[in-house]
């Protein structure tokens, strides 16, 4: 069945299965292999999209279920001044391992600023934890996120 | 499997750990396009593999340098890139003694040919060890060339001659020349013996020490397609294959003709398979337009399986047998110093417990997978991998074509931990685009990857120590019940004779019993040290508070004033770091942490490096563990070559050991395994990550790896600082909160 979304601003149709989740589609049909497969159960945030700035799980969501939402990946939030913000704050602090997870904690990360522009430990803690760093790069998620906001990247949590 | 009683893998460490000969030469030529191309042979590094080098007793080394006319410099960067940060710090050495600007590096990855480049492995800590110097020297080399070329065109001695940023100065004169202006008169030039090649004063490193960002992190924010997942071949196919869940277990029949009849399916066969855990094993193969298509039939799969032998095994037999093993004595001698039966008999006090750690997955967030495509009778590959040589050796043999008919393109690796040393999904990759005759990728789903690992061996340790009436350790003894048949122990499942304490205590008695086991086993970030260590550094804090002294004083006292020489580390390094993290730890005033509040110290020698850490944790009445803060310390010798990527490292590996105690545990229960995704093997979470915060001695030793040692410590770490807190003490894991409660 067709199906005609937008993303990155581009609107594609792509010819599946409705019940196909946007995740694949994104990277088997559309070639856009940022967004990561890990877990396909909505556990470690690596297939992490935006629809309309709602950060969401697209290995979760069945193509047929997103409408007229508008998609972006991680290929697309370098556009936003703000995605281009936290890109930049993650190569300042050479955030990456592996770098496997770190388009969905982009994902992420760039969602909780929307609406949190100067967030605290504890928001950074509830807007991130649903994001697996296998290779742990945890404490520099959290700087590269305080670096996008402007804030200070020292670790306040404990003197 | 290893070698019988763990001395093998000592062994292994050493010939590991061998340090390459300094003799050594260079080959130059040409290089595509015009250039300098430098390409260095070592003798006595990696097997000796084309004719040639064979002649000569040679086997070549690592890395091509090409210099462009334009100056521009490419460096093939020849290992295996698994976030360890070595495609970025293998170039980095070459560029400072090249002495070129770093933003004029290029670096390339290179496929699998061990007979231009030596060992391609990501394994063992032991990049740095093995190229620290003979990369330096290849760098050196090429300045030397093209300093020469320099003094020839002006004639004026070649000492007169110096370099900075990719130009050679003459002072004198005050002329200067880009080194692509002068490449293709290096390139005429006779190679320089790289054994004299002059290196720099590490005073003036301009690049190795300054904390230099990946060389791909503008890739991978922007979404790049990197890694063995993204990998896209024209007409490729998709491939799931559905294993036995029971290790060891074949398919007696299954439903593939309905399953042929699916949406979007090419093809579902049976796959007989051979019993070698790292090669094809039984399955079903299922290959679709889409993965999701062929994930999706997988659903539909119905199959009725000869689950073979080890359908019997489970992780709480396993500790059954190993409490009635224990009762008796050790089947097989280790180490015994002086005599232990004495030594627990003038012990002023004895103490006794019993230590276990889990099997572990290696959750690599990649899950494993693997593009092949067979054509022009050879197979092309491209792997995610750790390891790829033995792989391609397996390819070869389960395809029955020749080893040169494989082509191995590394990727970028979405983790390694060790899962990736073993290249079973490349063989299973081979088979099914062999067999239906087009590119095939196949990708293993999360629940496969979980539940088909060469799992981190569990371990049962039974051990008694003795503590004279001066809080002195007299008498250790470790019954270790571990997994083998006969004389062979399990992959990773051994212990070394020469394990922490022994050769610093008089008497000591180290056995081993060995249980059979079906599942698959294999090294694991830290191999043996990740399971030991806690055993070991928990005992000893045991021991510690059983002599009434602090745990650093009593470690202190263990180790000795002296650095053993018949030992393979230096105490002294040792000590060094455990003084250097209680000093930054401010662990002297630990007495003021509130109560529920506690801190806990652990060291330990592996990979080459000591490392001593310091956990603070805080745990509520209700049992639950929050880990406050982590201070590390570590002696990697005299260098730290890139200190962002350094600092990265210590601090996932100090976090990946606080997730593996918090929340990870494989369980076997009627031969297979229980758990198959991240609710129930527990990655750490950012709500869970405490500050690390990581200082470095500085030694006068040669620079050795990073990626494993900061390891081990931190999970006894941990459990000795819950026991600060609440008096009790962890000796199985994964920690388990309801034993923790306190009032
Ligand atoms: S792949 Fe979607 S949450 Fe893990
Ligand atoms: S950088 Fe490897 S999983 Fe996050």
């Amino acid at each position: 069945m067709a199906f005609t979304i937008e993303v990155n601003g581009v609107e594609r149709t792509v010819d599946v299965d409705g019940e196909m989740p946007l995740l694949w589609v994104l990277r088997d049909v559309l070639d856009l292999k940022g967004s990561k497969y890990g877990c396909g159960a909505g556990l470690c945030g690596a297939c992490t999209v935006h629809l309309d700035g709602e950060p969401t799980r697209s290995c979760l969501t069945p193509i047929s279920r997103v409408g007229t939402a508008k998609v972006t990946t991680i290929e697309g939030i370098g556009e936003t001044l703000l995605g281009r913000r936290v890109q930049n704050a993650w190569l300042d602090v050479d955030v990456m391992q592996c770098g496997y997870c770190q388009a969905g904690q982009i994902m992420s990360a760039a969602a909780l600023l929307a609406k949190t522009p100067r967030p605290s430990d504890r928001n950074i803690d509830s807007a991130m934890t649903g994001n697996v760093c296998r290779c742990c790069t945890y404490p520099r998620i959290r700087a590269a996120i305080k670096k996008a906001a402007g804030l200070s990247t020292a670790d306040a949590r404990m003197p | 499997m290893t070698r019988f009683a763990g001395l093998s893998a000592a062994a292994a460490r050493r010939s590991d750990g061998a340090l390459p000969s300094r003799r050594a030469f260079l080959k130059t030529g040409a290089a595509v396009g015009g250039g300098l191309l430098l390409h260095a042979v070592l003798p006595g590094l990696a097997r000796a593999a084309s004719a040639e080098s064979e002649a000569q007793g040679a086997a070549m080394l690592n890395a091509f340098v090409s210099i462009a006319r334009d100056g521009s410099v490419t460096i093939v960067a020849k290992n295996p890139e698994i976030g360890q940060g070595v495609k970025t710090m293998l170039p980095m050495l070459i560029a400072e003694e090249l002495d070129v600007d770093w933003q004029d590096v290029r670096t390339a990855q290179a496929d699998l040919d061990t007979e231009k480049y030596g060992r391609q492995v990501a394994g063992g800590s032991m990049a740095t060890p093995l190229n620290w110097e003979p990369l330096r020297r290849v760098g050196a080399a090429g300045r030397q060339m093209l300093v020469a070329a320099a003094a020839q065109s002006w004639d004026v001695p070649a000492d007169e001659c110096s370099t900075a940023q990719g130009v050679v100065h003459h002072a004198k004169s005050g002329r200067k020349l880009g080194y692509g202006a002068l490449v293709e008169k290096a390139a005429a030039l006779p190679a320089p013996d790289l054994a004299s090649v002059r290196l720099k004063d590490p005073r003036d490193f301009k690049i190795i020490g300054q904390p230099l960002p990946g060389v791909d992190d503008p890739l991978v924010v922007a979404g790049k397609p990197l890694f063995g997942i993204d990998v896209a071949v024209p007409g490729m196919l998709y491939a799931v294959f559905q294993k036995c869940p029971v290790f060891g277990g074949k398919v007696a029949s299954a439903n593939t003709d309905a399953i042929k009849s699916l949406p979007g399916v090419r093809a579902a066969f049976v796959v007989e398979g051979g019993d070698n855990p790292q090669g094809l094993v039984g399955g079903v193969a299922i290959v679709a337009d889409s993965w999701w298509a062929a994930s999706s039939a997988r659903d539909k799969l119905q199959v009725t399986w000869n689950e073979g032998p080890t359908r019997t095994q489970s992780s709480a037999g396993f500790a059954s047998a190993a409490a009635a093993l224990a009762k008796s004595a050790p089947q097989h001698a280790l180490r015994r110093d002086g005599d232990p039966g004495a030594g627990f008999a003038r012990a002023a006090q004895v103490i006794e417990a019993s230590y276990t750690y889990p099997f572990l997955a290696h959750i690599d967030l990649e899950p494993q997978n693997c593009t092949a495509h067979v054509h022009d009778g050879k197979v092309e590959i491209w792997a995610p991998t750790q390891n790829p040589a033995p792989g391609a050796l397996l390819v070869a043999a389960t395809l029955g074509i020749s080893e040169s008919d494989v082509i191995v393109h590394m990727t970028r690796v979405g983790g390694g931990f060790g899962r990736r040393l073993r290249n079973d999904f490349m063989v299973e990759a081979a088979f099914i685009a062999k067999t239906v005759g087009a590119p095939v990728k196949l990708l293993w789903s999360r629940e496969d990857d979980v539940q088909h690992d060469f799992y981190r061996p569990a371990g049962f340790h039974f051990l008694k120590g003795g503590v004279d009436a001066d809080g002195k350790l007299v008498a250790l003894s470790d019954h270790f019940v571990t997994f083998g048949h006969g004389e062979r122990v399990a992959d990773a499942a051994g212990m070394d004779a020469s394990e922490f304490p022994a050769g610093l205590v008089a008497n000591l008695d180290y056995g081993l019993s060995l249980m059979p086991l079906g599942v698959p086993t294999g090294p694991l970030r830290a191999p043996g040290a990740n399971g030991i260590a806690f055993v070991f550094q928990s005992f000893l804090d045991e021991l510690a508070h059983a002599a009434g002294q602090d745990p650093v004083d009593f470690h202190l006292a263990v180790l000795g004033e002296k650095g053993d020489p018949g030992r393979d580390f230096d105490t002294s390094r040792l000590r060094g770091v455990i003084e250097l993290v209680a000093e930054k730890s401010g662990w002297a005033n630990r007495h003021k942490l509130p109560k529920g509040t506690g801190m806990g110290i652990a060291a330990y020698f592996c990979h080459l490096g000591y490392f001593a850490e310091v956990v603070q944790a805080t745990v509520a009445p209700s049992g639950a563990v929050k880990v406050d803060k982590v201070w590390v310390a570590g002696d990697v010798g005299s260098q730290i070559i890139n200190p962002s990527n350094a600092e990265n490292q210590v601090q996932g590996a100090a976090l990946d050991g606080i997730g593996a105690a918090l929340g990870q545990a494989i369980t076997i229960d009627k031969g297979r395994v229980v758990e198959a995704n991240f609710d129930t093997v527990k990655p750490l979470r950012m709500r869970q990550a405490p500050p690390v915060e990581v200082h470095f001695r500085i030694t006068d030793h040669r620079p050795t790896g990073l990626g494993e040692p900061a390891l081990p410590p931190v999970i006894p770490a941990l459990c000795n600082a819950l026991f600060a807190a609440t008096g009790k003490r962890v000796r199985s894991l994964p920690i388990n909160n309801a034993e923790l409660k306190w009032s």
